[in-house]
């Protein structure tokens, strides 16, 4: 059977010009090799960390320090779960960060889709020079006006509008305020996404109920909001993940709130400290710092813990991340 | 983008004339305006409170003296001069040298992580098995390389101690590149030739960073590869062109737009990024010995760096960006 088709396919083969058949199908299954070869070599390149870090959460400490136990553990053990969970107060940081990423995250993306749509559709005086200072926004990274946002933050009074200054640093509402007026993390690459994508949707919906007497408002809520949907979502998901690990608001507005970006970060030294004491309570001496394999496999595993829920929410709505940019229809 | 300005010109004489003629009804192009005003508004005072007025205190601060009034729960401030920009700049030991280190590795790896990513981008625009799995994977750094987890092990300083002795003995026995980098040595020789391969080996070397660093910027490709009409491609295949024709002929000009949104990108992205060393000056600075006047200036000048670079790079790309339409 075999041999008849390949008997057919040569007999193809002689009969095009200079063996081009056989060419062809050699250099396209070459070529297939070689992508598939690079491809996932390349994966296994981004996810090898991965893997390292949770081969060495689970190890046990005896394993640690084992020079043949290289990634797949002896005995394996998830005694540094239990700790990490402990040290980083696990669930009570999760609940935390859950509701205030959420809240931020809403917040900002509702700000972002007035002002996308507003951008998109309406003429009004100097809507060039606002939608530049849109770009500005994606351009002046937050680091640079970190000393006064500070400042300003932490002796608030609404330019003196306010009798007394009210603090605002270390606490959520300081970066609610941030998050409802479109200006929280990376909020002007949302407000051009959402522009993009406003657009491109068809003005004859909004035309048609304008002439039944439908409001704007009420246009955008009831007839454009659901068709914008999955770009929501999409700006929605990038909001929550990026706000879920950031450092730089996080510094700024949620250090004492027990936020997980805070505790990952701090889990090294957290350890440190707690390995200390463990050892000074056990032998009466001054106690020991930990070993360094100890504490890198205490940070792979409070980081894996820590990105677990975005990791799933990821998998889980991958289609929305990587659909996005392409659903705005970008374009410079 | 002339009919846009043309329209908001009319806008004004709309609102104008209303303005003038006091008891009318509003016209429409009024009402669009104010309702237009009214979706931005939150944009605007965001803007000003938290954008515009910050960065005039920025500038304000990096060329003034700032203190804490905790009794009067105020900050004060009064004007010095270039004294703080004369003390990075001059005094300073480590702050000029780590922005010269930074924008040079910045050098090294925007154009690395262009071609990178624009090679990964055309690969996964084809058709083959297991695609979602692979997509998939190579989005993860969006989240992987995000905020804090960016070098959250280098942070720890113990642990940065040890990974800077395990470099220097790699360094020391040097391996794989190195021993390709002495074959080539041998083998082609030539001045020229030898900082070429060192580049080469240089971003080998630190192709997981680059893999890292690329996540949005594929995506921003994968978009671009996906609006170009494969009637292109019929057409073109039908005259005999070859596959690097195609892509030196059809998808780079396509694609050249992207181009410069990526660069812009990935420029912006690395210097903001959490474990760089210039960005950690300016945040100990000011968390740790409260110097605000002296980290804004760092803050300032390191980005007015950065801004004249991506001013020069952006002006050069979109001389040679070809738009189709």
């Amino acid at each position: 059977m075999t041999k008849g088709r390949l008997a057919k396919y040569l007999a193809r083969n002689r009969a095009t010009d200079n063996n081009y058949l056989l060419k062809r199908d050699v250099s396209r299954a070459a070529t297939g090799i070689f992508t598939t070869v690079l491809l996932f070599g390349l994966c296994f390149l981004i996810l090898q960390p991965l893997l390292h870090q949770f081969s060495n959460s689970i190890m046990s400490r005896s394993d640690l320090f084992d020079p043949t136990v290289i990634a797949i553990p002896r005995n394996p053990t998830l005694d540094t779960y239990r700790l990490a969970a402990r040290l980083m107060n696990y669930w009570g940081s999760l609940f935390n960060t859950a509701w205030i990423t959420t809240l931020v995250s809403v917040l900002q993306i509702v700000a972002c889709t007035l002002v996308a749509y507003g951008f998109a559709r309406f003429e009004f005086p100097l809507k060039r020079f606002w939608f530049a200072c849109v770009i500005l926004t994606v351009l002046v990274p937050p680091q640079v006006i970190r000393a006064p946002m500070f400042l300003n933050f932490h002796f608030f009074d609404l330019f003196g509008l306010l009798p007394n200054t009210i603090m605002l640093t270390n606490r959520v509402e300081g970066y609610a305020l941030l998050s409802a007026t479109a200006m929280g993390l990376r909020n002007g690459l949302y407000i051009f996404m959402l522009r993009q994508y406003f657009r491109n949707m068809p003005k004859e919906l909004e035309e048609s109920a304008w002439v039944d007497g439908c409001g704007k408002l009420r246009t955008f809520v009831q007839i454009m909001l659901p068709d914008a949907v999955p770009m929501l979502v999409s700006c929605f998901l990038f909001a929550f993940v990026w706000q879920w690990t950031d450092g730089f608001y996080t510094t700024m507005f949620l250090r004492e709130q027990g936020v997980m970006a805070v505790q990952m970060s701090a889990l090294g030294e957290t350890f440190s400290v707690d390995y200390v004491r463990q050892t000074s309570m056990a032998t009466g001496t001054q106690g020991f710092r930990p070993d360094i394999a100890l504490v890198e496999a205490m940070i792979s595993t409070g980081v894996l813990i820590g990105i677990a829920p975005i990791i799933g929410i990821y998998l889980v709505a991958q289609r929305f991340f990587v659909e996005s940019i392409g659903q705005s229809g970008i374009k410079m | 983008m002339n009919k846009q300005k043309g329209l908001s010109k009319q806008a004004v004489r709309f609102c104008l004339s209303d303005f003038l003629r006091q008891n009318r009804t509003p016209t429409m192009a009024t009402k669009n305006a104010i309702s237009g005003y009214l979706f931005i508004l939150p944009f605007v005072v965001g803007f000003i409170m938290f954008l515009a007025y910050p960065l005039y205190q920025a500038v304000r601060m990096a060329f003034s003296e700032v203190w804490l009034v905790p009794e009067e729960s105020r900050f004060g401030w009064a004007w010095s001069g270039l004294a703080n920009i004369r003390r990075v700049l001059l005094t300073d030991a480590v702050f000029t040298r780590a922005m010269v280190e930074e924008i040079g590795s910045m050098a090294l790896l925007v154009p690395a992580i262009l071609v990178f990513s624009l090679f990964v981008a055309i690969l996964l625009n084809r058709q083959f098995a297991g695609r979602g799995f692979v997509r998939a994977v190579f989005f993860l750094p969006v989240i992987l390389a995000s905020g804090v987890l960016v070098g959250i092990e280098t942070n720890n300083s113990l642990l940065d101690a040890v990974s800077q002795q395990i470099q220097d003995q790699n360094a020391m026995r040097a391996g794989v590149t190195g021993v390709i980098e002495r074959m080539l040595e041998n083998f082609v020789g030539g001045a020229g030739m030898d900082e070429f391969f060192e580049y080469i080996l240089e971003i080998i070397n630190q192709i997981y960073k680059i893999a890292m660093a690329s996540g949005i910027q594929i995506l921003i490709f994968l978009a671009g590869l996906q609006t170009i009409n494969p009637s292109i491609y019929e057409a073109a295949s039908i005259e005999g062109a070859t596959a690097w024709e195609n892509f030196w002929k059809i998808t780079f000009p396509m694609i050249s737009p992207m181009i410069l949104v990526v660069v812009v990108y990935s420029i912006i992205d690395f210097m903001v990024r959490t474990d760089s060393n210039v960005m950690d000056m300016v945040y100990t600075q000011m968390t740790l010995h409260s110097r605000y006047a002296l980290g804004s200036a760092m803050a300032l000048i390191y980005f007015s760096a950065v801004a004249v670079i991506l001013g020069i790079v952006a002006f050069i790309i979109s001389r040679l960006v070809y738009y189709y339409d």
